[in-house]
């Protein structure tokens, strides 16, 4: 063997290892989830709030409240973040800033990225206080869209910056303006790559912890108003997993936040799928 | 008399720092067709695309002199009317970028943005437009598929029709035949030829043999000069500038 098949043989060892070390991850993921939480998985998981158990005994009733919560809390929080996000980022190209504007943004943004979601709870947190706020299912919301605003921007400003400049200057060459190149044209080629930018958003918010613990408190009943505080599955994970004979119901908690995030996926990639046949290559 | 529809006057575009065109004075004649040629590099494309003010979505970029489209300097349109002048001409790329919907769409498309709503008058314009670029009977069964999915040649014909659509006076043709294969490249140069009586054509090549072909004008241009430019016969039976003939029979290109 010369030197060259052998360093093609050590590469084709290194990458088909790190593959099986995140597929691997994956399902030993999965696998601890079911085989811990399985015990606890009923029905009434999912169609009871808790019920207050006497002492030493396992936490009884469902979780309801926290799926409701997490979904009442993610949805609108990426409904949010995703409409400002497609504004910046569509604003954020060459056709209405220059590039130095831009870029220092862009930079802007992958440093808001790069902070721990407790540090928008705090910031969250102080102004709620503040304006004299109780944790609540607006001040979540808001908490969370703060956190996916970056994601989400940035994601769907790549790919809007992968839109080929020919397809642009066919667009102006017909006498569009600036306004419906972005919107008409350069936002069409570009929506498989928008939508994964909101699904990563979602994802993020919807297992994010930190950032609603104060803001959006905690609560064994579903939200009525936005300014009720409410529950959400990573803290009712946290919340069953410190109770003394809640690490079941801990694990089932988080085995259904997994399907939720599955379900979730699945459904856009469907989706994306029908808005990529206009696409040109 | 020959009217001129498109002339510039001591024009120069600098791209980055290099100057791509240098003093171009050209004068383009109304329904006619121009073939702008040269060698790669040269400053072709620069030229055609300072026609329409579309150099400016590019970062960079700095345009001194004038271009006057029927009498009129462009360069002092406010950014506002630029959407108009653009209207007036339409343009045909290097590789065809149908947009990213369906057929019946690409030519809506310029309709709709130019307050045509009459859904009847629409359709009527894309079908006389894919008629016109002998398009329609190809694809007359499925207006709402994709445009991508349309071959190459087939994609640029529906560019074609989509710019017409709109009803410019002039067609800016970048190097349009160069992605095409053989027949499908003959197809749009036959359209080029048939399109001259109504509109004024600018067609950007680097075969010669193509302009010898279709052309009325030449305009010849060098390292971002304007060599030489004059009537099609002329210049290619009596080419004044030794650097034109020295590009004529091969020696530089």
């Amino acid at each position: 063997m010369n030197k060259r098949t052998i360093e093609e043989h050590i590469f084709k060892i290194l990458m088909v290892a790190s593959v099986c070390i995140v597929l691997g991850s994956l399902i030993v993921i999965f696998g601890l989830v079911i085989v811990n939480g399985i015990s606890s998985l009923s029905l009434e998981m999912i169609t009871q709030t808790p019920i207050l158990t006497p002492p030493g005994n396992p936490p009884g009733g469902g979780i309801l409240n926290a799926i409701v919560g997490s979904l009442l809390l993610a949805l609108p929080a990426t409904g949010l973040a995703s409409l400002i996000g497609i504004g910046i980022s569509l604003f954020l190209q060459t056709d209405f800033l220059p590039p130095a504007i831009s870029n220092t943004i862009r930079f802007m943004l992958d440093v808001l990225w790069g902070i721990p979601s407790i540090i928008y709870g705090i910031f969250c947190l102080m102004i709620m206080i503040y304006i004299g706020m109780s944790s609540s299912l607006i001040v979540g919301i808001i908490a969370l869209t703060m956190l996916e605003i970056p994601i989400i921007t940035r994601c769907m400003d790549e790919s809007i910056k992968m839109v080929p400049i020919g397809l642009r200057e066919a667009s102006y060459s017909l006498g569009s303006t600036k306004f419906e190149t972005a919107v008409r044209v350069v936002r069409r080629q570009a929506f498989p790559g928008i939508l994964a930018g909101i699904l990563l958003g979602l994802g993020r918010g919807i297992g994010d912890a930190a950032s609603i613990l104060f803001t959006a408190g905690f609560s064994n009943r579903i939200p009525m108003s936005i300014f009720d505080s409410t529950a959400a599955l990573p803290t009712m994970i946290y919340n069953l997993y410190s109770t003394p004979l809640g690490q079941s119901k801990a694990f089932a908690a988080a085995f259904l936040l997994l399907m939720i995030v599955l379900v979730v996926s699945v459904l856009s990639r469907l989706l994306t799928r029908r808005f990529k046949k206009h696409i040109i290559k | 008399m020959v009217s001129y529809q498109i002339e510039t006057k001591n024009l120069d575009v600098y791209y980055h720092k290099n100057h791509v065109l240098k003093n171009v004075d050209i004068k383009i004649p109304a329904k006619q067709l121009t073939a702008v040629i040269g060698p790669s590099g040269c400053g072709k494309t620069t030229l055609l695309k300072s026609f329409n003010r579309l150099l400016e979505i590019q970062e960079d970029i700095k345009i001194k002199g004038q271009i006057l489209v029927d009498g009129e300097n462009i360069l002092d349109r406010k950014a506002s009317e630029v959407p108009d002048i653009r209207k007036k001409m339409g343009l045909l790329s290097q590789k065809p970028y149908p947009l990213p919907m369906s057929i019946r769409d690409n030519i809506a498309y310029g309709l709709r943005i130019h307050g045509t709503t009459n859904k009847g008058e629409i359709e009527k314009t894309v079908e006389n437009c894919l008629k016109e670029v002998g398009l329609w009977d190809e694809v007359k069964g499925r207006l709402h598929d994709s445009a991508s999915r349309l071959s190459v040649g087939q994609q640029q014909r529906l560019c074609l029709a989509r710019a017409i659509a709109i009803q410019p006076e002039v067609v800016l043709c970048d190097e349009p035949t160069s992605a095409l294969d053989p027949l499908a490249a003959q197809q749009i140069e036959k359209l080029l030829l048939r399109l001259k009586k109504d509109y004024t054509v600018v067609l950007v090549t680097h075969t010669l043999r193509q302009a010898k072909r279709v052309a009325d004008h030449i305009i010849f241009l060098y390292f971002g000069m304007v060599i030489e430019q004059g009537p099609a016969d002329e210049f290619f039976n009596a080419p004044q500038n030794p650097e034109t003939k020295a590009y004529l029979s091969g020696e530089i290109s």
